[in-house]
């Protein structure tokens, strides 16, 4: 299964970048969530995945006493996705805002704006 | 969206979300759950609440703007680490702990106060930037 | 020492917060600085000259031996004295020069600076903070030249004459550290008994290469000559100062304080005689060609340098005697000369010496300054000039096998300079005095009298030669590490060739002042071989770097976001893929990895799709909804691998993602058909050569072992410690809860950027 998750961010990382070469602005973030999607699997892997024994301990006991699965990479990706929750919103009004201003989503278009004023 | 089905819903699955989200809070510590999952979970409450019944309705609720959820969370939070500092001549953010077992929460300490502050500041920063939104759209 | 150089410092701060209050009353406080420092070191003359060395040590940076140790000897004497001195008659000047300019008092505050910086140069002992101040005293030269900031070309001449020395000054530091390396330490006195060490070790060459670059530089050696004339923008007062009497001299200071330590080796003396004599003739051409005072004066200067670097490398006690000699008849003779210059330009308003004529009628004192310091540079007895001639054809015709060569050359340079200092020091006086000129108004005393009391020191000294050679000369050539004991300066040596050499030399200098006369044709005649000179190939050079790097950043930084990523992307792409190509031993162990399960395979494939749909539907509802999907999927893997926290957190995410886009999809544009077909098919390959690069890399970082020390302690202690069993939420609120409170500032932040982005009202002009 870890060579299929391997693939899977391969594609998502693929699909971020694609989406980030686009010009237009709703794909840039679009990229870049599915960018931030890749990256916290991508952490999540490489702490190596264990499936049925989440990282709590058992209630009857003060320590693990078999396999868990790593919680600081848990803990990672945690913080993360709620960091990236702030920053997608952000990244949202942001476009909205640049939309109303400057009435293009091209990014090209709005480097031209740039230049001139 | 605004549907009869909804808004009905919407009455009795506020409080029972908002209840759910405490439950997730204090559990926390013991089981799957915390202060920012909670914090979330009462965000969609307020969001959904929003959706059915329109967003005055849902600010009028909440008499106080989610905004000032912020300070008061951050507060919380930087509380829950100093008194140790201010009191207890402890390094900062180390745990304190009420020695007997409640239910639920389990032991009482400051690490729970500190998760407190993380639901406010989440349900706050949420329900600023959705209301924000929804106000500007 | 080290007060007085702080002193300096100390004044100059002081103006710049208290200048303003003073304005036009603090030039009399401000020369007695100088003077006072000056009065200072004159004490130490008589153990001076009784050979003692003064030192003094202050602990800097001990741990890379970088100390503030200062030394005080013949040399620093010689320099300190000169430093102060003159600098006492500059302040003096420019009291007058510049009344009730508009920035007195910044030009003050420059001009101690530089003094300080100065005369930490001269004294110090320690070769990197010889470099500190060496520095400094490139950066108050820059303020000084682009002091008429106003002016396009003062502020050329300013960034260029940095640009070189700066350029010096690091070659000065990488010197300095090749030479402490060698010699295991920074102090120049501990060098003193190492030079046979230095001079056979593999980096002598570069070493030397490097100090020469330093010195060459700061003293404007061909071929770096040109940024001097081009200082020469600056006001008089800091051309007398820094570049005709201290600052230029910095290089001539660094090479005779490190002669003994690097020199008598073929390299170092052959080098110095074939740049100094390259120098000091050419520039002595140019005199010949000029017609602006200032011109005439700074091509002289620099040919005077190129003598002083000349002799150096002579080497010989006989050589450095006159070296010392001519620093002394030069600073002399070059400041009067300067400071006249001054006093006809600001009371006659022109540098021309074609027009000017005839003004000893209206400035008589300063004519006769100007006759002896002409005097004094022409080598006409009894001047000092007279002396530091003879002692420089002295051991010239002496200097071994290519004695005549060097004889010649010296003497065309000697005739040439007799000319420059004639039509400085006396043509603008000789004459009838034109009728443009006859309202022209004596300056005041503070002007004239700095002048005029230098050139009696030229005639003075010429006259009781004992005054200077026991107190100052013998001291610095011995501090160089020769015995000085067998010098005798006297005005006349007897009949001989040397003797004749003289008279040969003034009398083609005069006849070549009397039949050459300059002119504005001439000049501009000789403009046209300026495309050939060192400095329009130089300013050609940074016109090409200019353009190059220009077009450089355009090709990278050229604005369109696309390309940064892309560029980005490429590099990744290829060095990644290289090491990985090239390290990688493919050994993925496949029995290591989990079987896969239904549900897995199920979340897979529509997580696939999901992504395939949000990358190429045309529609933005589409696109957002099956973003949604990529999200929920993952929260599925989430919960299959044991990340109960995880999944929860994504699942509330995603959801608020969602409701967000839709809130505010409909305010945006629909997507265009942007990008044309091979755009698409570029970006796709670069794209799924990053997604492979990155799935190679994780099947790469698998097949190694895992640390899961942290892992372990924070699972071992979170019931223990922390009183929790869910290990996450124990992490980020126990044991790092800084970082979690960090984390919801920032998120508080975001939500406030929100807010004020939305709520922030645009003024109308702003609206497109």
């Amino acid at each position: 299964m870890e060579v299929i998750l391997a693939i899977l961010i391969g594609v998502l990382y693929a699909a971020g970048i694609y989406m980030i070469l686009r010009r237009s602005l709703v794909k840039l973030i679009l990229g870049i969530i599915i960018l931030g999607n890749g990256a916290n699997l991508l952490i999540f892997l490489l702490g190596r995945v264990v499936k049925g024994s989440p990282p709590i301990i058992p209630a009857d006991s003060d320590v693990f006493q078999s396999v868990y699965a790593d919680p600081v990479p848990q803990a990672l990706i945690l913080t993360a996705i709620v960091i990236s929750f702030g920053l997608q919103s952000f990244a949202i009004i942001l476009v909205k805002r640049a939309y109303k201003v400057v009435k293009t989503d091209d990014l090209d278009e709005m480097n031209a704006i740039d230049k001139d004023s | 969206m605004k549907t009869i089905i909804l808004r009905t819903a919407s009455t009795y699955l506020l409080p029972l979300l908002l209840m759910f989200s405490i439950f997730i809070l204090l559990r926390g510590h013991y089981s799957p759950g915390g202060g920012f999952v909670g914090g979330l979970i009462a965000s969609i409450a307020f969001v959904l609440h929003s959706f059915a019944r329109g967003l005055d309705n849902t600010k009028e609720l909440l008499k106080i703007h989610p905004g000032f959820l912020m300070p008061i969370g951050l507060a919380l939070a930087f509380l829950a680490g100093v008194t140790p500092v201010l009191f207890f001549d402890l390094p900062f953010m180390t745990g304190l702990w009420y020695p007997d077992h409640l239910p639920v929460i389990g032991s009482l300490g400051s690490a729970l106060f500190f998760d407190l502050g993380v639901y406010l500041v989440v349900v706050g920063v949420t329900l600023t930037i959705i209301f924000t939104i929804t106000e500007s759209a | 020492m080290l007060l007085a150089i702080l002193l300096g410092f100390a004044f100059s701060l002081f103006l710049v917060f208290t200048g303003k209050f003073f304005k036009g009353r603090i030039s009399i406080l401000a020369a007695g600085i100088p003077l006072a420092l000056f009065v200072y070191f004159a004490q130490f003359i008589g153990r001076i000259s009784d050979g003692e060395v003064i030192t003094q040590f202050h602990s800097w940076i001990p741990a890379f031996g970088v100390n503030l140790g200062f030394t005080l000897d013949g040399l620093s004497l010689l320099f300190s004295l000169m430093i102060t001195g003159i600098g006492f008659l500059v302040f003096v000047y420019t009291s007058a020069y510049l009344k009730g300019h508009k920035y007195l008092d910044r030009f003050y505050g420059y001009l101690s600076m530089f003094m300080a910086a100065m005369l930490g140069l001269v004294l110090s002992d320690n070769l990197i903070s010889l470099f500190v101040f060496w520095e400094l005293t490139s950066i108050s030269s820059f303020f000084l030249i682009g002091f008429n900031n106003t002016s396009r070309k003062s502020r050329k001449s300013a960034l260029i004459a940095l640009a070189i020395t700066g350029i010096g000054g690091l070659s000065l530091l990488v010197g300095s550290i090749f030479l402490g390396s060698v010699t295991g330490t920074y102090s120049i006195a501990e060098m003193l008994t190492m030079n046979p060490e230095i001079a056979s070790n593999p980096y002598y060459i570069l070493i030397v290469a490097l100090i020469f670059g330093a010195a060459f530089t700061k003293s404007a050696q061909f071929p770096f000559h040109f940024w001097l004339p081009g200082a020469m923008k600056a006001p008089t007062p800091v051309s007398t100062y820094l570049h005709s009497a201290t600052m230029v001299k910095a290089g001539i200071y660094l090479l005779m304080r490190l002669t003994p330590v690097l020199g008598d080796h073929e390299f170092w003396n052959t080098t110095l005689i074939i740049v100094g004599a390259i120098t000091m003739v050419y520039s002595a051409i140019h005199t010949l060609f000029r017609t602006d005072l200032k011109g005439i004066l700074a091509y002289s200067t620099i040919s005077a340098l190129g003598i002083l670097v000349f002799l150096i490398g002579q080497g010989t006690v006989d050589a450095l005697t006159a070296a010392a000699v001519f620093i002394i008849v030069h600073a002399l003779y070059k400041a009067t000369l300067f400071l006249i210059t001054g006093i006809i330009d600001y009371q006659a308003g022109t540098r021309d010496t074609t027009v000017l004529r005839g003004l000893r009628k209206v400035l008589f004192p300063v004519a006769i300054a100007g006759f002896l310091a002409a005097l004094s540079s022409a080598g006409i007895p009894p001047t000092i000039g007279f002396i530091g001639k003879e002692l420089t054809y002295e051991s010239t015709f002496h200097f071994g096998n290519m004695a005549i060569l060097l004889t010649g050359l010296i003497v065309i340079t000697k005739i040439l300079l007799l000319y420059a200092g004639f039509v400085a020091g006396i043509k603008p006086f000789t004459g009838t005095l034109p009728e443009r000129f006859e309202n022209t108004k004596m300056p005041s005393f503070l002007m004239w009298l700095p002048p005029v009391i230098l050139a009696l020191g030229c005639i003075v000294f010429g006259i009781f030669p004992g005054l200077i050679e026991g107190s100052l000369v013998k001291p610095m050539v011995s501090s160089m590490g020769l015995d000085g004991k067998e010098i005798h300066l006297k005005l006349f040596h007897g009949f001989n060739v040397i003797l004749l050499l003289s008279v040969i030399t003034i009398a083609l200098g005069t006849v070549l002042y009397f039949t050459l006369k300059p002119t504005k044709k001439l000049e501009a005649w000789v403009a046209k071989f300026e495309k050939f000179s060192p400095q329009t190939i130089i300013s050609n050079s940074w016109a090409f770097f200019f353009k190059f790097s220009n077009g450089w950043t355009n090709l990278f930084q050229n604005g369109y976001l696309r390309n940064y990523v892309a560029t980005i992307m490429v590099f990744t792409i290829a060095l990644t893929g290289y090491s990985l190509f090239t390290t990688a031993n493919y050994a993925v162990d496949f029995n290591s990895f989990s079987t896969v399960t239904f549900y897995e395979a199920a979340t897979s494939i529509v997580m696939l799709v999901a992504i395939g749909y949000t990358v190429f539907t045309r529609s933005r509802l589409a696109a957002v909804a099956s973003m949604g999907i990529i999200g929920y999927s993952i929260c599925i893997l989430f919960v299959i691998y044991s990340a109960p926290d995880l999944a929860m957190t994504q699942f509330s995410i995603d959801t608020l993602t969602v409701i967000l886009f839709v809130l505010v999809l409909y305010k945006l544009p629909k997507y265009l058909k942007l990008s044309d077909y091979k755009m698409r098919i570029r970006d796709g390959v670069l794209s799924l050569a990053f997604g492979t690069i990155i799935t190679l890399l994780i099947l790469e970082v698998l097949a190694e072992p895992v640390n899961k020390e942290v892992s372990d302690y924070y699972a071992a202690n979170a019931y223990i410690l922390a009183h929790g069993k869910n290990v996450v939420n124990v992490i980020l609120v126990d044991f790092r809860g800084s970082d979690t409170m960090i984390e919801i500032s920032v998120l508080a932040i975001a939500a406030i950027g929100v807010f004020a982005l939305l709520k922030l009202r645009l003024k109308k002009s702003d609206q497109r």
